[in-house]
C-alpha cells in the first residue's frame, strides 16, 4: 500500500519511482533553514505531509465526539436549555470551549480548515506529478530484474528484437502502455487507481464547499397547522425558525399552503397492529403571492417542493376544539388546541389557556388554565387508564383538571404553549374539596365550580406539523458524494504495477528472455498476471530446448552482458 | 382478531423457534471447533520458529516459488514464476490452521463448519420468518438488527470459506461472537415484532440499512483479522528476537497465519467495505434529506458514522505512510471498529437522538 515497500529502493532506481504520487514521508526532526521563508516553508511541507493529514484526520474525529453527547443548539436548544439548568458547574467551561456549538466552534472549524488546505496543497502537486507521469512514459527496465516482487525467464530461439516486438504486441493486446527502452521494453497499467485518488480528494473539497454553503445559506423553521388552517412562507409565521449566517429572509421561498385534511389509517391487528399504514396531509398551495391553488399529497418521506425549499411532514397528532363559557354563560373561548403526542399511539398532553375575556362567577376578570390528557382510543368504559391503546380516532377521551388566577404570560419571558405555569393559579377543587377532574366524550361539558362556567370537548380535529427547509447546494453536495464513491472505488480495487520484459542473446547464441512485474503492494494478482503475460509471450517466443535458467538464480550474467 | 394476523403471529413465533435453534446448533459449532482446537494442539509443528530462526542465521529475505497454473495448454516447459515477499517483512510460512495438521483435528474442524453451515440456515430461517411476520426489512429494532448482523456475519464467513480463502482460522472467534450476539439479543433486546414510525417507511430503509448491516458484518471479520495479527506480530516479533513464548500462546499462535497474512486479509477487507461505508452514509443523508428536510444534522448517529468513516480514512491513510504501517495502522484500524461498534450499541442505548428508535 505504499511507495515501495517491495523491494530495496537501491536496486531498482528509478523504475519504481511515481508508481504512486504520494508525498514522501519527512522525518518532524528536520529543522528547517532560519528565516521566515525557511520557516513557512517548513511549515507548508508539514502542513501538506502525509502524517500531518492523519493527525488532523485523528483530531477531527475525536472532535466530533462531544458533539454527540453533550445537546447542541443546532439540534435542540431546548435541551441544551434544561442541559444548562441542570449542570451550572460545567456550563461556563462548556460554553467557552464552544461545546453547545461544537459543529461551528472556532477550533472544530479550525481543524477542518486546516485539513482541508492540507488536502488542496496535495492535491495540487499530485496532480501536476500525475500529469507530468501521464505525459511520459514508463521508465526502463531496472538492473536486475531478479529483485522484483515477480519474476520469470525462460531460453528461446527467437531474435532478441523478434521477442520484444512479440512482447510490446501481447502487453498492448492488454492495454498496458508500453514502449521499448534500450534491450528491454517497458510497460504500465493501471493509472485510474492514480485518477481516482484525486477524483475522490477533489470530490472531498466539492462536498466540503457544498455542504459550507447549504450551513451558511440555509433556512429552516417548522410549524403546526390544524386541519383547515394554513401556512405562508414569511419568518412571522413560523413557530421556531433557524437559519444560516448568510441567510436573508428575501430569500425565503414565496408560497403558502392550507391543510385541507390530514388522513391517518392504522393496521387494526396483528403484531403490526398501530403502524401507520396511511399518512398524509392533504395541502392546497400556491407558489408566489397570488399563484394558482394546487392539490398534493405530503407524505413522510415526499415533500412538497416549491422552487428549491421543502415541505416535510413531520408530525402528526390531534387538536380537541374547546369551548369555555364564563360565569354569565357567555362563550369566551373555542379553538383547535394542538396536544402534543406521547407514544407512539398517540396519547396527547397539553395545555388549554384562556387569556383574554373570561369573566369569573363575580364578573371579576380572570384567566384560566386548563392541564389536557387525550386518548384517541380509550381502553373502554370505567376501567383504562389514560394510555392510548390505538393511534386512530376510535374512542376520544378527554381529561381535563382546571385551574384559574394568572397564566404568568405577561411576566416577559417566553411561555411553552403545551405547558402550564400554575405558580400564580389556584385550583378548582369539586364537592369533595379535591382537585376537580373529569374525563369528557366528545360534546360533554365540565361544570366549574360556583358558578365559574364551563368547559365543552366538542369535537376532534387534526394536526399536522411541518418542516420548511431550504438548503441550497445540496445538488453539489451530491454530485460530489457521488464523484467520491466512484473515485475511492478506483483508488482502492485497482492496482498500478509495471511489466518489463528483457531480451538480450546470451553467450551461447540463444537468446535470454527476462520478465518481471512491480505493484504497489505485493498482491498475488501480479504475480498470476505475470503469469499469463509470460504464457503468452512464451507461445511465440518458444522455450529452447538446453538447460533451463534457474528460476531465482539471478541469471545476472546476461543483463550485465548488455550492458557491454 | 383476522387470519392475516393470525399468521403474522405463527410466523412471529416461528421466527423466535428458528433463532433458538440456530443457538443451540451454533454451541454445538463452538465445542466442534474446541475439539479442533485441542486436538490440534498435539501436533508439533514449530515452523514459524524455524523460518524464524534460519531467517535470522541467513540474514537474507528467503524465496519462495510459486507456479502460476495458467490454462492447460501443452506447453511443455511453462515459465516458472519466482515471488519474492517485501524486504523488510518476514518471510514466514502461514499456521497450518486450528487443526494442526492432525486428521482428527481437521475432521472436527470440518463438522464444525458443517454445523455452522446448518446454523446459519436455521437462523437465515429465522430472519426471514421475521421479515414475513412482520411484514417490512426485518431491521426495525435493535432484535432484529442484530440477529441480521451476526447472520450476515457467518453470511459472509462461508462465501470467503467458498471461495477457497483461508479463513477457517476466525470459526472459533466467529461462533463465539455470534453466540454472544444472539444471547444478548433474545435476552434484553428482545422486543415483539413491532410498528416502525413513519420516517421509517422508505425503500432507503433497505438499502441503507442493509449495506450498515454489510459493513458492520465484514468490518467484523476485518477487526478479528487484526486483533490476531496483532498477537500474532508480537509473538513473532519475540522468536525473532531469540524470546520463547509461553507454550499456551505458542500452541495458539503458531497454528493462525503468518502476521502478514493476517494483516493483508485484514487490510483486503476494510479497504474492500470502505467504499460500501462511504455510500451507506450517503444514502443515509439522502434519506435524511428526504425525511427530516436536512440531509445533515449532527444526530448523534450521524456523528458516530462520520467518526466510524474518518476512523477508518484515517487507518487507510496510515497504511501509506512509511511510520504508520503495520501495528500503529492495526490500532488505528481496531479504533475504527470500535467506533463502529459503539455507533451500533452505544448511541442507540446511551444517547437519544431522531434515530432512536431502537426499542431498547
Ligand atoms: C478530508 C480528509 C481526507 C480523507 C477523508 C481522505 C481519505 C482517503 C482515503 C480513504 C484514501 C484511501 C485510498 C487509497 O488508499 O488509495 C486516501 C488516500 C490518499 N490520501 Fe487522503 N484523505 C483526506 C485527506 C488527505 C490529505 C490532506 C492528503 C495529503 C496530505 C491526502 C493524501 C492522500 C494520498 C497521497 C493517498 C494515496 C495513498 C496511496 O497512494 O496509497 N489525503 N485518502
Amino acid at each position: 500500500m505504499s511507495n515501495l515497500n517491495t523491494t530495496d529502493e537501491r536496486d531498482l532506481g528509478q523504475a519504481g519511482e511515481q508508481l504512486s504520487t504520494a508525498p514522501r514521508e519527512e522525518s518532524a526532526a528536520s529543522v528547517p533553514a532560519m528565516g521566515v521563508i525557511g520557516w513557512a516553508r517548513w511549515f507548508w511541507r508539514q502542513l501538506t505531509s502525509m502524517r500531518v493529514a492523519l493527525i488532523l484526520l485523528f483530531l477531527l474525529s475525536l472532535g466530533a465526539i462531544p458533539g454527540s453527547l453533550i445537546p447542541q443548539n443546532s439540534v435542540d436548544e431546548l435541551k441544551v436549555q434544561t442541559f444548562k439548568e441542570a449542570h451550572t458547574t460545567v456550563t461556563p467551561v462548556y460554553e467557552a470551549l464552544q461545546f453547545f456549538d461544537i459543529y461551528s466552534s472556532v477550533w472544530f472549524s479550525a481543524i477542518y480548515i486546516l485539513l482541508f488546505i492540507s488536502l488542496i496543497g496535495c492535491i495540487v502537486p499530485r496532480t501536476g506529478q500525475f500529469i507530468g507521469q501521464l505525459r511520459g512514459r514508463p521508465p526502463g527496465a531496472p538492473r536486475k530484474l531478479t529483485r522484483l516482487p515477480a519474476y520469470t525467464t525462460w531460453r528461446t530461439e527467437a531474435a532478441p528484437e523478434e521477442v520484444r516486438a512479440a512482447a510490446l504486441t501481447v502487453l498492448r493486446k492488454r492495454r498496458f502502455r508500453s514502449h521499448e527502452v534500450g534491450d528491454a521494453v517497458a510497460a504500465e497499467k493501471g493509472y485510474l487507481r492514480e485518477t481516482g485518488n484525486l477524483m475522490f480528494h477533489i470530490a472531498l473539497i466539492v462536498m466540503l464547499i457544498a455542504f459550507a454553503c447549504g450551513q451558511l445559506f440555509k433556512s429552516e423553521g417548522g410549524k403546526l397547522v390544524v386541519e383547515g388552517d394554513g401556512f405562508a412562507n414569511t419568518i412571522t409565521q413560523y413557530d421556531d425558525f433557524k437559519s444560516g449566517s448568510l441567510f436573508d429572509t428575501d430569500d425565503l421561498t414565496p408560497f403558502s399552503f392550507d391543510l385541507e385534511d390530514f388522513v391517518g389509517t392504522y393496521e387494526r391487528s396483528g403484531p403490526q397492529r398501530g403502524t401507520a399504514r396511511t399518512y398524509e396531509a392533504r395541502v392546497t398551495y400556491a407558489e408566489g403571492a397570488d399563484g394558482e391553488e394546487k392539490k398534493k399529497v405530503i407524505e413522510v418521506n415526499k415533500p412538497l417542493v416549491v422552487d428549491g425549499t421543502k415541505v416535510y411532514l413531520n408530525a402528526h397528532g390531534y387538536a380537541p376544539v374547546i369551548s369555555v363559557k364564563d360565569g354569565k354563560g357567555k362563550e369566551v373561548y373555542r379553538t383547535a388546541v394542538p396536544l402534543l403526542p406521547i407514544d407512539n399511539n398517540v396519547t396527547s398532553t397539553g395545555a388549554i389557556k384562556v387569556m383574554d375575556g373570561y369573566k369569573d362567577a363575580d364578573g371579576k376578570k380572570s384567566q384560566l388554565g386548563f392541564q389536557a390528557f387525550f386518548v384517541p382510543t380509550f381502553a373502554g368504559d370505567g376501567k383504562g387508564t389514560m394510555f392510548s391503546q390505538y393511534p386512530g380516532l376510535d374512542y376520544p377521551v378527554l381529561a381535563l383538571n382546571g385551574y384559574y388566577g394568572s397564566l404568568g404570560v405577561d411576566s416577559g419571558l417566553p411561555q411553552n404553549v403545551y405547558q402550564l405555569d400554575t405558580s400564580k393559579m389556584k385550583e378548582f377543587k369539586d364537592s369533595n374539596g379535591d382537585q376537580l377532574k373529569k374525563r369528557l366524550r366528545p360534546g360533554e361539558t365540565m361544570k366549574l365550580p360556583d358558578g365559574a362556567g364551563s368547559i365543552t370537548f366538542e369535537s376532534v380535529e387534526e394536526w399536522a406539523s411541518f418542516q420548511i427547509a431550504r438548503q441550497p447546494a445540496a445538488g453539489w453536495a451530491l454530485t460530489g458524494a457521488v464523484a467520491a464513491i466512484v473515485g475511492l472505488a478506483g483508488s482502492l480495487f485497482i492496482q498500478r504495477r509495471r511489466v518489463w520484459v528483457r531480451a538480450v542473446r546470451g553467450a551461447d547464441g540463444v537468446t535470454v528472455v527476462e520478465m518481471a512485474g512491480l505493484g504497489r503492494s505485493d498482491s498475488a494478482k501480479l504475480p498470476e498476471e505475470l503469469g499469463g503475460l509470460a504464457l503468452a509471450l512464451n507461445t511465440m517466443a518458444p522455450t529452447a530446448p538446453g538447460p533451463e535458467p534457474e528460476p531465482g538464480q539471478p541469471s545476472e550474467e546476461p543483463a550485465e552482458g548488455a550492458e557491454k | 382478531m383476522n387470519l392475516a394476523a393470525a399468521t403474522n403471529e405463527s410466523l412471529a413465533n416461528a421466527s423466535n423457534t428458528l433463532i433458538y435453534s440456530s443457538m443451540a446448533v451454533y454451541t454445538l459449532a463452538f465445542f466442534a471447533h474446541i475439539a479442533e482446537w485441542v486436538l490440534g494442539s498435539r501436533s508439533k509443528v514449530g515452523r514459524t520458529a524455524a523460518a524464524l530462526k534460519k531467517d535470522s542465521a541467513a540474514g537474507a529475505p528467503a524465496v519462495t516459488v510459486k507456479v502460476a497454473q495458467q490454462g492447460g495448454t501443452a506447453v511443455l516447459d511453462r515459465p516458472t514464476i519466482v515471488t519474492r515477499s517485501a524486504a523488510g517483512t518476514r518471510d514466514v510460512p502461514d499456521g497450518p490452521g486450528a487443526a494442526g495438521g492432525t486428521f482428527k483435528g481437521d475432521l472436527w474442524g470440518r463438522i464444525a463448519v458443517s454445523l455452522t453451515v446448518v446454523a446459519f440456515a436455521v437462523q437465515a430461517g429465522g430472519v426471514v420468518a421475521r421479515a414475513m411476520s412482520v411484514q417490512r426489512a426485518p431491521w426495525g429494532n435493535m432484535y432484529e438488527f442484530s440477529i441480521t448482523f451476526s447472520t450476515v456475519v457467518v453470511g459472509a464467513y462461508l462465501i470467503l470459506l467458498a471461495l477457497k480463502k483461508n479463513v477457517r482460522w476466525i470459526g472459533l472467534m466467529l461462533v463465539t461472537t455470534v453466540l454472544l450476539d444472539l444471547g444478548i439479543a433474545t435476552t434484553t433486546l428482545y422486543t415483539d415484532s413491532d410498528q416502525l414510525v413513519p420516517a421509517l417507511h422508505s425503500y432507503w430503509l433497505w438499502i441503507h440499512v442493509s449495506t450498515a448491516i454489510i459493513c458492520g458484518a465484514v468490518f467484523y471479520l476485518g477487526a478479528v483479522g487484526t486483533l490476531l495479527y496483532l498477537f500474532r506480530d508480537s509473538y513473532e516479533n519475540k522468536i525473532a528476537n531469540g524470546g520463547t513464548p509461553g507454550k499456551f500462546a505458542t500452541s495458539v499462535l503458531e497454528r493462525l497465519p503468518a502476521a502478514k497474512s493476517l494483516d493483508t486479509f485484514s487490510y483486503r477487507i476494510n479497504a474492500a467495505v470502505f467504499p460500501l461505508w462511504t455510500f451507506t452514509i450517503i444514502a443515509g443523508a439522502i434519506w435524511a434529506g428526504d425525511a427530516w428536510g436536512r440531509y445533515w444534522g449532527w444526530d448523534p448517529k450521524e456523528v458516530w458514522s462520520f467518526i466510524t468513516w474518518v476512523a477508518y480514512a484515517a487507518y487507510l491513510h496510515a497504511r501509506a505512510t512509511a511510520g504508520w504501517k503495520g501495528r500503529k495502522a492495526a490500532y488505528l484500524a481496531l479504533i475504527a471498529f470500535g467506533c463502529w461498534l459503539f455507533n451500533y450499541y452505544g448511541v442507540n442505548i446511551f444517547v437519544t437522538g431522531k434515530h432512536s428508535y431502537a426499542g431498547v
